[in-house]
């Protein structure tokens, strides 16, 4: 066949190759991105190292070289093994109930990254956000109950500043105090000691991964109260300040004795 | 090749070098290979920090950082440009692997080449079919599709299934199931498609092999006059399609095998019995006086 016709052999095979070819290699690439977009779910029991970067980055980011797991000094961080684990296979986790992180201060997990996956930026372990406790349990948790546990809050490397205990009445003995555990979030490193440590065959406080454990504020809100503290007055100026319906003297709730003052008075405003 | 004719491979070469001297090379290949993993393992089994990590990175002796140039690529496509360590060890291997040849990685490291050469060798045995031969170059387009999807996907996408790093992982921090897959590349190589993981598909491979484009470290056919056509070193070479330009070369044909695919496993090397290969470097292109018994065979 002369090689001016419309189809020459060989152009035709080098097409019909390059097709071949090509078909395989989407199918190829569909099953991997499949695959791969499959990994991409973390459990919700699984913590990834401290300074991690968001779960997406991070599959971009980390090689999976077990460097991090081999400088943690208490055996803290696992590599996910395939079919046992839940993370994507090779990635770094680990599961406070099983071993918690304990917080190094050097944070040698993140200064044996090669790549940042671990983020170099995070230096003081204290702004770690490897998750938020959550006290899951009210109904099982011994302080809760009205007992004075405290396990949690004694344990927490951040004690009186990520877990507090707040008192509160105890309405079941009618004079007792429930100390109830109380997580402030922005405290929180996610460590995950509180866990571990809950006496409760299943913890009642649990470490969550921040999307699963906390709301977002909605921008438009806004905190009056905290504006006014901000500036000691009200935030618009002239504006008439109407009678407090309080209970007690003075207002029309007759129910409850007593009463309280108002926050602040208006100057020349009357009762 | 009938059975009638086909004499076992490297028979002539044991009875002229002895068997030590037709496995030379083979039994440095498996030593490098036993020492390589070693090396990562007496860490975890006997806690000398020797080399901490696995093949996709690791830290030798808490300074040298090494990182696979394969995987730091694409981690870069997905998005994450890493920091100056994984940098300085994907430019370390890169460089290694450029001067020694890509694909030493695959026959002298890579611990899935033991169990790719096992399955050949059990092939062999059971006279298996050669079975679905992909084109060399399918594993061009599968490194291109491995790219493309970890940008499109923003993830290291070949991690997610390699069995190099898959085995390697394993052995270093525990295996899960990934036996499956280690598995499923042996039966693979056995029953479906003969040398065809490390042959016709691997990524990994095709990325090296494009890294020791230009490598320094070659095999050559410099006594290719005394080849008696015994065939030996086709039927042991991973790659064969290498060895022809080089063995079958006419006069002013260079010697060397300059084919990016060789492995320089040195095999080639092992069971010739008239020794007309050897290692040397990619400028040597002379060849051997010329014996006058090989002068009587070209005449």
């Amino acid at each position: 066949m002369p090689s001016s016709s419309p189809m020459s052999p060989a152009r035709r095979r080098f097409l019909t190759d390059t097709a071949r070819m090509a078909g395989g290699c989407a199918v190829a690439g569909l099953g991997l991105a499949y695959i791969t977009s499959d990994a991409r779910a973390l459990p919700a029991e699984a913590l990834r190292p401290p300074g991690a970067l968001p779960e997406d980055d991070f599959l971009s980011a980390c090689i999976r070289c077990g460097l991090c797991v081999r400088d943690c000094p208490y055996d803290t961080l696992k590599l996910a093994e395939l079919g046992m684990d839940g993370p994507a296979t090779g990635t770094p986790f680990f599961t406070a109930r099983e071993i918690a992180c304990e917080m190094c201060e050097d944070i040698p997990c993140v200064a044996a990254c090669p790549t940042g996956a671990l983020d170099k930026s995070l230096t003081n372990i204290d702004d770690a956000k490897m998750g938020t406790a959550v006290l899951v349990d009210q109904e099982n948790c011994l302080n809760f109950l009205g007992l004075r546990c405290d396990v949690c809050y004694r344990v927490c490397p951040v004690i009186d500043e990520a877990i507090t205990l707040e008192v509160r009445h105890n309405d079941r003995s009618g004079h007792h105090a429930i100390f109830a555990p109380t997580v402030a979030a922005d405290r929180c490193t996610g460590c995950g000691i509180c866990e571990k440590s809950c006496v409760l065959p299943e913890a009642a406080i649990k470490v969550l991964p921040i999307r699963l454990a906390r709301a977002t504020s909605a921008d438009h809100y806004r905190k009056g109260w905290e504006e006014q503290a901000e500036k000691g007055g009200p935030v618009l100026d002239g504006i008439i300040d109407l009678p407090d319906r309080l209970p007690g003297p003075g207002t029309d709730n007759l129910a409850a004795p007593g009463g309280y003052e108002p926050a602040f008075k208006l100057p020349g405003a009357g009762q | 090749m009938s059975a009638k004719t086909k004499s076992p491979v490297g028979v002539e070469a044991i009875a002229a070098k002895g068997w030590l001297g037709a496995h030379k090379w083979l039994i440095a290949r498996r030593l490098s290979q036993t020492a390589f993993l070693m090396l990562f393992l007496v860490g975890p089994w006997f806690g000398w920090r020797v080399v901490d990590g696995t093949l996709a990175g690791s830290r030798t002796l808490n300074i040298l950082p090494l990182t696979d140039p394969f995987i730091t690529l694409q981690g870069s496509v997905a998005g994450h440009w890493p920091e100056l360590t994984a940098l300085i060890g994907a430019l370390i291997v890169l460089a290694a692997y450029a001067l020694i040849g890509g694909r030493m990685y695959c026959s002298w490291v890579c611990p899935i080449n033991p169990v790719t050469d096992a399955a050949h060798w059990l092939h062999d045995r059971l006279n298996m079919p050669k079975g679905w031969q992909p084109k060399r170059h399918t594993r061009l387009w599968l490194m291109a599709t491995v790219l493309v999807t970890s940008a499109l996907t923003g993830t290291i996408a070949w991690e997610v299934i390699n069995p190099i790093a898959m085995l390697h992982r394993g052995l270093v921090f525990g295996m899960g199931a990934a036996w499956g897959v280690v598995i499923a590349v042996f039966l693979f190589d056995l029953f479906v498609s003969r040398r065809g993981w490390c042959g016709h598909l691997c990524p990994v491979g095709a990325f090296y092999g494009l890294l020791g484009q230009k490598s320094l470290l070659r095999v050559s056919a410099p006594n290719r006059a005394a080849c008696d056509d015994c065939m030996d070193c086709f039927a042991v070479c991973p790659e064969n399609h290498v060895i022809t330009p080089a063995l079958r070369g006419k006069d002013g044909d260079t010697p060397l095998i300059l084919a990016p695919d060789c492995t320089n496993c040195g095999r080639c090397i092992d069971v010739c019995s008239v020794d007309v290969f050897t290692f040397t470097h990619r400028f040597d292109d002379r060849m051997s006086v010329a014996t006058p018994d090989a002068a009587n065979k070209a005449a």
